[in-house]
């Protein structure tokens, strides 16, 4: 009598037949359920394994309704703006010599080294690199270099001038200013609008003639514009000019350079330089000894700014200070100021963009964000999609394997059985986290794409953990293949596969998916550690293995529990749910255990 | 029975004849570009060997040079000596590195194992007898919670709450910084107190398997007929639990309990890891992600030679045990 038929009787007798004729043994008074019912009370009944499916169902909702309604992408990376105290210039004091060259002429880093040491030890003539060079002191700290090139030694020998000429081309009229200079004693002496240097040896004169090169100076020259650079002509008319007016103590002075009329202005150790035209004047550099500079390439200070930074630093500076500097547009602009030793620096408050690491939770990030910036929320619903996936594919995988090979070793016996059973064993030995440790620090040298390498992860851990269920279902099958209805099939004539895989395997199931839910468990808890050890699911690619891996990292550990505390409790939570309903399942599949 | 002890010896040395061989199979599809990536890295290192003496040692031991069975046999014969190479991250030989760290894994395996044991089988007894009630009940919860529980992350709870937040216990290591210059009972305080928090990390992931082992062999024992028998006859309930019940039980527990000391010996890879534990397990980990090859073959033959030994064990001892196995 099939299903439907025995409700319609109990439809019957509820329409007021009377049913007073009923045994007690009568089929109509005992509800039949069907074995798969039987398993589902018993299994509903269960407490914990009610527990455990509520906790896979909400890991589930979780990562796949989850990561479908949040709005981030896994490999977000959130940024933010941070006002950030950064240096923007350094002041100091000059107290190297810049050289400003003539036109067209060089003078290496070398020989500038070799004019450092000349000055220092008060010599007018010295050599680097075979080239001569000569040095004329205008004053304190500010020289001439020159190219220097000998022209002619003059030796006198009793009281006889004799000269002798390097240089052809020079006319006899050289020879009498020569000379001349000789007699009088002169140490230099200028000739057709060239200087000549005039050096006694110990018998004789060397001439030389000399070829301005650079002028040295301590000064810094800021103008009002990027574009303008400092020549040498403008230099030495200018640092001349300077320095006569802080000898006189005269306020300023006119002067002219290449036609154009400046106008300098000085006050103690600096200088302004104004240009005139028509009367008007307008600054157009400034003369000190600090140096300003910005610490950005591209960013140029102004006058104005170096100006008040200069009247700062007269001032004396003590601690930190606050500045407020108006710009050429008239806006107010927030500056520090603080002596570091010899130097100065300036630091602005600037708005950086940067990578929102570790965030605290709030209302955009409920969890947080994590070390790279990222959602941990986001993540963690993405990784539990992973970690499912992985668990699913593999015990899939795994259990395939376990019935083939299990199910052809129980029906057959003897020698296949053997076989398989030593297969088994060999591979039940076989250790598998120190192999997929292995292989995962191997891919991570090859650089295996994280994808692949997801796929390598799957295929070894199913390949690794076939043994337990092939064992599982060929006990089984062992035992299930003594009993009648094996007989029976054999009698009706059916094929092998169809004996196997018909009518022994459905026997199995029931322990087949309490050892599958189990194992799911266990692959999702050994992906976690692979992952944990950086050798599993890799970045971009979420796992809850790899989000706790931030604690390896002891700050982390201590300061943001919000990053990996949350990881830590769905992969509990998960694993424990799949035990759960896995311990559940056998207890209602197997009602001896229990009862 | 002394027969079936030489048939399960020869199987077992059959099986970890083929391990050795899958695992040196395994070894042999090392693309060579890393085994040879690896070997100039560590030529490079101060007072390593140089490039070619690591390849001519590796070429040696695994006839990586002739075919892979004839260097399989060639590697097998190697092995059964006793001789396993240099390791390459520790430069000594593998053998002299396993001895000076095999203990430290052995102590901690070995007071875990017998901490597991001592609460396991109580509570496991304690659970059956009471099933169903809220004892059973909390018993299976902490145990499943157990297996369910990621070691990585328990051992950063536990460092957070006993190292960082009580400081009572530090982070990493077998030994304190000043471990030279404390008294020998100093040194075994030392020892000991670093050894508390993996202890405990073995214990509680490793206690629930062990206990509902015991739980579900103590009701299939209270559930079979000599224990009605026991029970009719009149015995008091303690009887018939202590003496009939729980020797019974003891049957599958010995066997389970033989069958885990080879295993002692394994080393906890991931557990010694994260607390810096100088055992064999932390050895070998280091080992196999720095590409050392000769460490890491040793680690995995020892392994599965452990394995086997430990069911060769359990095997043996189910026989011994239990007179109704040794007639079939």
């Amino acid at each position: 009598m099939n299903r439907k038929n025995k409700n319609n009787i109990h439809m019957e007798d509820r329409q007021g037949k009377p049913v007073d004729s009923m045994a007690l043994d009568d089929e109509k008074r005992i509800k039949i359920l069907s074995p798969g019912l039987l398993v589902f009370k018993r299994f509903i009944r269960n407490k914990l394994a009610i527990t455990g499916a509520i906790f896979i169902l909400a890991m589930f909702i979780f990562s796949y309704f989850g990561g479908w309604l949040m709005p981030y992408r896994e490999d977000e990376v959130f940024t933010k703006y941070v006002d950030m105290s950064k240096v923007y210039a350094a002041v100091s004091e000059n107290t190297e010599y810049k050289f400003i060259t003539t036109d067209n002429t060089e003078f290496p880093m070398i020989a500038r080294s070799q004019f450092v040491l000349a000055s220092n030890n008060d010599r007018n003539l010295f050599e680097s690199q075979g080239v001569s060079y000569s040095i004329e002191k205008l004053a304190d700290e500010l020289f001439v270099v020159f190219n220097t090139r000998e022209v002619a030694v003059v030796s006198i020998i009793l009281g006889n001038t004799n000269v002798a000429l390097s240089d052809p081309s020079m006319g006899p009229s050289f020879i009498e200013r020569l000379e001349e200079a000789v007699d009088a004693g002169e140490e230099t002496f200028t000739y057709n609008d060239k200087k000549y240097l005039l050096v006694q040896g110990k018998k004789n004169y060397l001439a030389y003639e000399l070829e301005p090169l650079a002028l040295a100076t301590l000064n810094r020259y800021d103008f009002i514009s990027a574009d303008i650079s400092v020549s040498y002509d403008f230099a030495f008319a200018m640092e001349l000019a300077m320095h006569e007016l802080m000898e006189t103590g005269e306020k300023s002075r006119l002067i002219t350079v290449g036609g154009v009329e400046y106008e300098m202005e000085v006050e103690e150790e600096k200088a302004s330089i104004y240009l005139r035209n028509n009367g008007d004047r307008t600054l157009y550099a400034n003369i000190s000894r600090y140096l300003v500079e910005s610490i950005y390439q591209d960013v140029f200070i102004s006058i104005d700014f170096k100006d008040q930074v200069k009247a700062m630093m007269s001032e004396g500076v003590e601690g930190v200070q606050d500045f407020v500097y108006v710009n050429i547009d008239g806006e107010e602009e927030e500056y520090t100021i603080e002596r570091n030793n010899t130097e100065w620096v300036i630091r602005w408050i600037e708005d950086t963009l940067v990578i929102k690491a570790y965030d605290p939770p709030s209302k955009e990030h409920i969890m947080g964000t994590d070390g790279n910036g990222m959602d941990i929320l986001t993540r963690l619903m993405y990784g539990g999609r992973i970690s499912l996936m992985i668990g699913f594919i593999v015990v899939v995988i795994e259990t395939m394997i376990g019935i083939i090979l299990g199910g052809i070793a129980g029906y057959f016996g003897k020698w296949v059985d053997n076989l398989i059973m030593r297969i088994v064993d060999t591979f039940n030995s076989i250790p598998s986290l120190p192999i997929i440790i292995i292989i995962g620090a191997m891919m991570d040298a090859q650089r295996v794409d994280p994808k692949i390498r997801m796929i390598y992860l799957m295929f070894i851990l199913a390949f690794l953990g076939w043994p337990g269920i092939a064992r599982m279902v060929r006990g089984q099958i062992l035992s299930l293949r003594e009993q009648e209805f094996m007989i029976a099939t054999e009698a009706t004539g059916l094929s092998v596969s169809k004996r196997i895989f018909k009518h022994l395997v459905p026997n199995v199931i029931p322990q087949l998916i309490v050892i599958s839910t189990l194992s799911l468990g266990g692959v999702i808890l050994t992906e976690s550690v692979l992952s944990f050890l950086g050798l599993g699911v890799k970045f971009p690619f979420a796992s809850w293995g790899n989000i706790i891996n931030a604690v390896s990292n002891v700050h982390v550990m201590t300061n943001y529990l919000f990053v990996w505390i949350p990881a830590g409790f769905c992969i509990l939570i998960t694993v424990l749910g799949f035990n759960f309903i896995g311990d559940g399942l056998r207890d209602a599949f197997d009602p001896k255990m229990k009862r | 029975m002394r027969n079936y002890i030489i048939k399960r010896l020869f199987l077992s040395v059959l099986i970890l004849f083929f391990v050795a061989f899958i695992i040196y199979a395994i070894m042999r599809s090392i693309p060579t570009s890393y085994v040879e990536a690896i070997a100039r890295e560590r030529a490079n290192l101060p007072g390593s060997k140089s490039y070619t003496e690591w390849i001519q040692q590796l070429n040696q031991i695994y006839g990586l040079d002739s075919g892979i069975i004839k260097g399989f046999f060639g590697w097998i014969g190697t092995v059964v000596q006793g001789d396993f190479g240099d390791s390459w991250v520790y430069n000594v030989p593998v053998v002299e590195k396993f001895r000076e760290t095999i203990w430290y894994s052995f102590a901690l395996g070995s007071i875990s194992f017998i901490i597991q044991v001592s609460i396991a089988v109580p509570l496991g007894i304690l659970a059956a007898r009471k099933q169903y009630s809220k004892t059973d009940y909390a018993v299976t919860v902490v145990a499943l919670v157990g297996i369910s529980l990621p070691i990585f992350f328990f051992a950063t709870i536990l460092k957070l709450v006993f190292s960082i937040n009580l400081g009572w216990f530090e982070l990493y290591g077998t030994v304190g910084r000043f471990y030279e210059q404390l008294d020998g009972w100093g040194k075994f305080l030392d020892l000991a107190k670093h050894y508390v928090m993996p202890i405990a990390t073995i214990v509680i992931v490793g206690i629930g398997g062990l206990m509902r082992y015991t739980r579900t062999n103590m009701l299939e024992v209270l559930n079979s007929d000599y224990i009605r028998t026991a029970r009719a006859k009149g015995l008091t309930e303690r009887r018939v639990i202590n003496y009939h019940g729980f020797r019974n039980t003891l049957i599958p527990i010995v066997t389970i309990i033989g069958g885990s000391i080879p295993g002692l010996f394994a080393g906890a890879l991931i557990t010694e890891t994260l607390f810096g534990i100088t055992g064999i397990g932390k050895t070998a980990y280091d080992a196999m992600v720095g590409g050392d090859i000769p460490f890491s073959m040793f680690y995995l033959l020892f392994l599965a030679a452990l394995t086997l030994l430990g069911t060769l064990i359990a095997d043996i001892l189910y026989a011994v045990v239990d007179p109704r196995v040794r007639v079939n």
